[in-house]
């Protein structure tokens, strides 16, 4: 529990530098007056716009005050929407979670039992192919494999929406766009993690007890590779729900990526520094996450308090 | 402990007969060419019940393969593994299954050999579990009474195998081979991975086991001061095959093969005043995928002559079960 709070409190400085980082950079990108203003408009209304929105001020004031209302939980307000920006941001959480998870599931559900069977038949046909087939799965870009689908599947076959959401079945492609990617680097290590096991002498000492085999790779085995597994299972997680930009680009899926692609475009500063925000919190959450479940698996690591 | 293992009251535990493990490698860029290593080549030996039977051989030389195939987790190219009359060859998974209450094995390295997500309960209690039909809390019982006899106690019953150092570890192994009662006990070199002052304690254990549970032991060594300690016979393994095997005593004071002799001579001394006459070795153990022709040990031998590239040496009855495989044994 100590090793636990003491990371949390590791997390405020980690936001702080995230926060001025992500200031300064939407700073110097460009000036959102240019896009806010039409091109007709005269230089003093530039000029009375650009006061009002405190840009005239020197940076380290400009950062100063933003810090003063985020630390009340103030993000500002957007400039395309006029609402206050967190609360947009939070607005599109539920449909990135929803994304990130089925991604997830999805790249689960076939890296497992792939990894798995290709450990166990080594250097067969079928390992030839589970092998050759991941590679090719993380060698191809998100957003080429979401339009084949698309292509396949919405265009010629007619199964799936091309885009949007709101039911099960706009879910369908961007989870499978996302997840074979993942499944892809999953597969591979789960399938060197487990062939590290299978050859290690206590999978020979279950053996000797008389063991079912099959037993023996579940209960044995799995629960060993698996631990490796974890760390890239919740580090993928977080750049699931944040970086999904292309993704939800392609499908018009109302997640937060596709939140923070336009809002860059827009330079709606309020709503890119929110959103970054949160997504740190996010990735920070679940590499803490990972720690503890890591723990949880493998009782020789233990954490110094 | 020899007298008492004269021919009348001997009784065959084991029985093997013509074992043969030949590896298949595949060599060469496209791995066309297949390569075979015969690491047990034509093996026959006995093990009499209550005995502890030493092998000792070099690295390579098959040892740990025979032990394998002992167990039955390994698939002998040829010959047959007969225990208390039942073919091991023959049987099927489900039937070697249901053998490992009988036939258990202690493994090298007590570091790799534990499961690190197990902890002493789960390791030891598994095997009864599996093959017993006790009730969890007669389980753990039982692992108790096990941890006791092995020299553990209570406290460390739910403890991870990394909490404890390598003696201990080496008696969780060997509490988890005791806890089916198993009539035979494969000990694959379990001293090797260990400090020489653990390494007596664990071969002192051994000893007292094997009486208290009238146990039967192979005792796989790399060298013969481990196995001398424990052993009642010896089997010395060169290249896949037994060169010599007899009683412990018989085979120190008389050994008939010239390799016998070789690894006799290179046991250190205890005091700087014996040093005797060493006759180290020449060369190194030839490449089990390519053995020299006639008596595989003619590479390295003192005495070799002519025949002895040529024709392999039969295993020959010298004195009542004294048996050596060499066309010049040493009177």
């Amino acid at each position: 529990m100590r090793y636990f709070i003491s990371n949390v409190i590791k997390i405020i400085p980690v936001l702080f530098l995230i926060s001025l980082i992500v200031f300064i950079l939407v700073r110097v990108t460009g000036d959102p007056v240019a896009l806010m203003l039409p091109e007709t408009a005269t230089d003093q209304e530039r000029e009375e716009l650009r006061e009002a929105l405190g840009l005239n001020d020197p940076l380290y004031i400009q950062y100063f005050n933003y810090m003063k209302d985020v630390l009340r939980g103030d993000f500002g307000d957007s400039l395309r929407y006029n609402q206050p920006a967190l609360g947009i941001v939070l607005e599109r959480l539920p449909a990135s979670f929803t994304l990130a998870l089925s991604s997830m599931a999805v790249a689960v559900l076939l890296s497992v039992p792939a990894g798995i069977y290709s450990a166990i038949k080594r250097n067969t046909f079928s390992d030839l192919i589970i092998t050759g087939a991941s590679v090719l799965g993380k060698a191809m870009p998100n957003f080429w494999v979401g339009i084949m689908l698309i292509l396949l599947f919405s265009v010629n076959l007619g199964i799936f929406p091309v885009s949007g959401s709101g039911t099960l079945a706009h879910l369908v492609l961007p989870s499978i766009t996302l997840g074979t990617g993942i499944a892809a680097e999953m597969t591979r290590l789960i399938r060197s993690s487990m062939l590290e096991v299978l050859n290690s002498e206590y999978i020979r000492t279950a053996r000797s007890k008389g063991l079912h085999e099959a037993f023996v790779i579940n209960k044995h085995a799995l629960r060993n590779a698996l631990i490796p597994v974890v760390t890239i299972m919740a580090l993928q997680t977080s750049t699931l729900i944040g970086g999904t930009l292309i993704t939800e680009t392609v499908f018009s899926w109302p997640g937060m990526g596709q939140l923070l692609v336009q809002a860059v475009n827009l330079r709606d500063m309020a709503v890119v520094q929110a959103a970054t925000f949160i997504i740190a919190i996010l990735v920070i959450l679940s590499n803490l996450t990972a720690d503890l479940v890591y723990r949880y698996l493998d009782p020789r690591i233990k954490y110094e308090d | 402990m020899t007298t008492a293992l004269k021919k009348p009251s001997r009784k065959v535990l084991m029985e093997v007969r013509g074992l043969k493990k030949h590896f298949e490698i595949k060599k060469g860029t496209f791995k066309k060419e297949i390569v075979e290593v015969k690491a047990v080549d034509g093996v026959d030996f006995e093990i009499y019940e209550g005995e502890t039977l030493g092998i000792v051989g070099e690295s390579g030389c098959g040892k740990s393969t025979t032990g394998e195939m002992l167990l039955g987790l390994l698939k002998p190219t040829e010959g047959t593994v007969k225990f208390m009359g039942k073919d091991l060859t023959k049987l099927n998974k489900k039937e070697l299954r249901e053998i490992r209450k009988d036939i258990q094995v202690i493994f090298q390295d007590p570091y790799s050999s534990l499961n690190p997500r197990m902890t002493v309960e789960q390791i030891i209690g598994e095997p009864l579990q599996l093959h017993t039909s006790m009730s969890k809390q007669e389980i753990r019982e039982e692992v108790i009474r096990l941890m006791k006899v092995v020299g553990l106690n209570e406290e460390q019953l739910k403890r991870y195998p990394h909490e404890f150092s390598g003696g201990q570890r080496q008696r969780i192994g060997i509490a988890r081979a005791l806890a089916l009662k198993p009539k035979l006990i494969i000990c694959d070199e379990p001293v090797s991975a260990l400090d020489v002052s653990i390494q007596a304690q664990i071969l002192n254990l051994l000893k007292k086991l094997q009486k208290e549970f009238n146990l039967t032991l192979v005792f796989i060594a790399h060298g013969l001061p481990a196995v001398r300690h424990i052993s009642d016979r010896i089997a010395v393994m060169y290249l896949g095959k037994i060169v010599e095997i007899a009683e412990r005593d018989e085979l120190f004071a008389n050994p008939k093969h010239p390799y016998t002799e070789a690894l006799l001579s290179s046991i250190p001394v205890d005091h700087p005043r014996l040093r005797r006459k060493r006759e180290p070795l020449k060369g190194d153990l030839p490449n089990p995928a390519n053995p020299p022709g006639g008596c595989p040990f003619h590479t390295r031998c003192p005495y070799a002559q002519e025949i002895c590239k040529t024709s392999a040496p039969e295993l020959k009855d010298y004195h009542e079960g004294h048996l050596a495989a060499c066309h010049f044994p040493i009177e």
